[in-house]
């Protein structure tokens, strides 16, 4: 065979290798999936492999498509669902931010494999059915459960100083100007717009409570809203930030860690993902640094994720869908993917012996109901949040912004019924 | 009969005028039509009349990112052409090494935005940028927060582009030059005019054709800027840096907001037909007749 006609071969194998193989798996009866997600750092793939060797020990062919930013992910999942070629399954965090592909009819109903399963039963705690059902139907499946309401200390820098580690943002601010004579950054804080909002929330919760955040955030009372407590909220963000440094606008979240790690920076607020870093570079919890739950009422976040199953024209997809659901809740499944994740898992009934210092803080106090708080993303759009997360940064940036215009603003976004 | 005259060359114009029409009108009326109804996650046709358009123009984050595109298209113009046609002339002085010099300036043309933005993040940092290495150097006087400055920060991102653009500008301008006559120079040099004068007021108005590419280059990279800003300073501190074209982006993407994010980019296309069209209108319509005539 001369070389012209060997590309020539190789060329048309290659187009056609891929077909076949799919071809031979359907008939096989070995189900083929593709993932959609945004879990790319080091911690997060380990967790997702996770479920692809649990899929792929069960015989079936698990097809990654990892996106970097969750925004790219999801607008790839979305941008793919119009398109006509659905993957099989796709991340989303827990949130409405999928709430018009149910409503369009463009999710595959669990509701099967749920009920079969028992899913209301062992889903814990229960407002994770609330964001997935609807009209009595499960539209996603929740894999874990992220809290954003953590201080991260060094406590060597506490040492240092003399100081107690703080337990709340009052106690914080009281030793920061102590920790910026010693030449330290009392407050590190990444300048990106989901940062700064994530900080916000954290400090309005532990300052005003749980209750009234639900009242301003999903009952959009504005009387509650201007009862002086949200104020005295935007007060105590603008101090926090004049103890942070210059560096700050556009920092990645886990340049910033580094820098508590480091000690560099006496505290960061952020997600219990950041606990990862602390483990990476060798830090122990309780000893080197410090997790806190910020305020007297002490409120674990219910942030997370799910994932959705896009309804496809082919049939058989269905039943792939459904045995992937019904993998991801496995007890087994749900305890590897949240031991490597860091995160909670999503039922009470899964082995956690693995868990540090600061994850069992977070396990014993999410089996009190009170503590359970849920997040404005939870009742509002992607619409509204992101207009009211603006009006946050812009209060973080400009000195100039009042709080009496930031009220205005922020009464504006209340009642636009975006 | 002009138009069997060209025939011929309509036919062949044929694909690209229907891919014109179907590709770009299409999708105009298209967005037009969505940015009419509430559309969030997937288009949908429940029509709300200008209600997206009257929210776009209350946000505080439109108007930044509107001044900001004047700002960055002002600064990023006037500085590409005049730096670009100093290099120009300087490199037309017949100077040894001429090709290495114009490799160099030339040489940020050829990086993608995001990397000159984020070799300019790098440098223009202050806690580890060329602040920091000053500092480090002894000069503690020395002060580059521009970056981190929400007044200053539009400004930095114009200093990155015209560090990228100008060197292009000078290409086509050195163009220009190599081809004025000999003749021109020789009789400038008679009259003694002074060179400075001869360039400014001789070389540059027979330059204009050049500038006039330069200048539709520049635009057009001016109204669709969201690389550069975005590798640079994401659009922050806060929003200061954000742009129209971000802000449509960020509504089709990250907020699920497609009705406002189609509303945002029907009123940036509006504003681009604006300003091009009488200007257009002159240098390509009026011109030409009034010099056939």
């Amino acid at each position: 065979m001369g070389g012209k006609m060997k590309k020539f071969f190789s060329i048309l194998l290659t187009l056609f290798l891929p077909l076949s193989f799919t071809n031979v798996s359907k008939a096989a009866g070995h189900m083929e999936a593709e993932v959609i997600h945004w879990w790319t750092s080091g911690g997060e793939q380990a967790a997702i492999s996770q479920f692809a060797e649990a899929w792929q020990e069960m015989g079936n062919t698990w097809i990654d498509t990892a996106i970097t930013g969750g925004d790219n992910a999801r607008g790839t999942t979305v941008n793919r669902i119009i398109g006509g070629n659905p993957p099989t399954a796709a991340q989303f965090n827990i949130s409405k931010q999928f709430v018009d592909l149910v409503e369009q009819g463009l999710l595959q109903s669990l509701e099967e494999v749920a009920s079969a399963e028992g899913w209301r039963d062992f889903i814990y705690p229960p407002e994770l059915i609330e964001t997935c059902e609807f009209e009595g139907e499960f539209y996603c499946v929740p894999v874990n459960i992220h809290s954003w309401q953590w201080m991260w200390i060094n406590n060597d820098v506490y040492k240092q100083v003399g100081l107690p580690v703080p337990q709340t943002f009052e106690e914080f601010l009281a030793g920061a100007p102590t920790i910026q004579d010693a030449g330290i950054i009392p407050l590190a804080l990444g300048g990106q717009g989901w940062q700064e909002s994530g900080m916000f929330d954290v400090v309005a919760s532990s300052i005003m409570g749980f209750p009234l955040m639900q009242s301003i955030y999903r009952d959009k009372d504005v009387d509650a809203f201007r009862d002086g407590r949200f104020e005295s909220v935007l007060n105590t963000f603008r101090e926090l930030n004049t103890f942070t440094d210059e560096g700050s606008p556009g920092r990645l979240w886990n340049d910033t860690t580094a820098m508590v790690i480091e000690g560099k920076a006496a505290m960061q607020v952020m997600g219990d993902w950041a606990r990862g870093e602390f483990a990476v570079a060798g830090k122990e919890a309780m000893v080197d640094y410090s997790c806190v739950i910020p305020g007297k009422e002490k409120y674990v976040a219910l942030g997370g994720d799910v994932f959705v199953f896009p309804k496809n024209d082919d049939p058989k997809v269905k039943d792939v869908q459904l045995a992937m659901a019904s993998m991801m809740v496995n007890p087994t499944v749900q305890a590897k993917f949240n031991n490597a994740k860091g995160s909670l898992p999503m039922r009470l009934d899964v082995d956690t012996s693995a868990a540090d210092a600061c994850m069992q803080m977070g396990l014993d106090l999410i089996q009190n109901p009170d503590a359970i708080m849920r997040e404005s993303d939870d009742w509002n759009t992607p619409a509204f949040t992101s207009a009211w997360d603006d009006i946050i940064s812009e209060f973080r940036n400009d000195p100039n912004y009042t709080v009496a215009q930031v009220m205005d603003d922020l009464e504006g976004v209340l009642t636009s019924g975006l | 009969m002009p138009l069997s005259r060209n025939i011929a060359s309509i036919i062949a114009l044929l694909p690209m005028i229907i891919i014109s029409l179907t590709v770009f009108v299409g999708c105009i009326i298209y967005s037009f039509i969505y940015s009419l109804t509430n559309s969030k996650l997937i288009p949908v046709t429940n029509f709300v009349g200008f209600d997206q358009y009257e929210r776009l123009f209350k946000q505080r984050k439109w108007d930044v990112a509107v001044e900001n595109i004047f700002i960055y298209g002002f600064v990023f113009t006037i500085g590409c052409l005049i730096i670009g046609f100093l290099l120009a002339v300087l490199i037309d002085q017949k100077i040894r090494g001429e090709s290495l010099f114009r490799t160099i300036f030339l040489y940020p043309y050829a990086m993608s935005f995001v990397v000159t933005g984020l070799v300019w993040k790098w440098v223009l940092n202050p806690t580890f940028g060329l602040e920091n290495s000053m500092h480090m150097w002894g000069f503690s006087w020395f002060e580059l927060d521009w970056l981190v400055n929400r007044d200053l920060a539009i400004y930095a991102v114009c200093i990155a582009a015209v560090w990228q653009g100008a060197g292009f500008v000078m290409v086509l301008m050195l163009a220009g030059l190599r081809g004025i006559d000999e003749d021109i120079w020789k009789s400038l040099s008679i009259e003694g005019v002074a060179k400075w004068k001869s360039y400014l007021f001789v070389i540059l108005p027979m330059l204009r054709p050049m500038v006039v590419t330069a200048i539709v280059l520049i635009a057009a990279g001016v109204v669709k800027v969201y690389d550069l800003i975005l590798a640079l300073t994401s659009g922050g501190p806060g929003y200061a840096t954000t742009t129209p074209a971000m802000y449509v982006m960020e509504n089709f993407f990250s907020r699920a907001n497609l009705g406002q994010a189609f509303a945002a980019s029907i009123i940036m296309f509006i504003s681009v037909v604006c300003i091009l069209a009488p200007w257009a209108f002159y240098e390509f319509y009026l011109r030409n007749k009034y010099a056939a005539n």
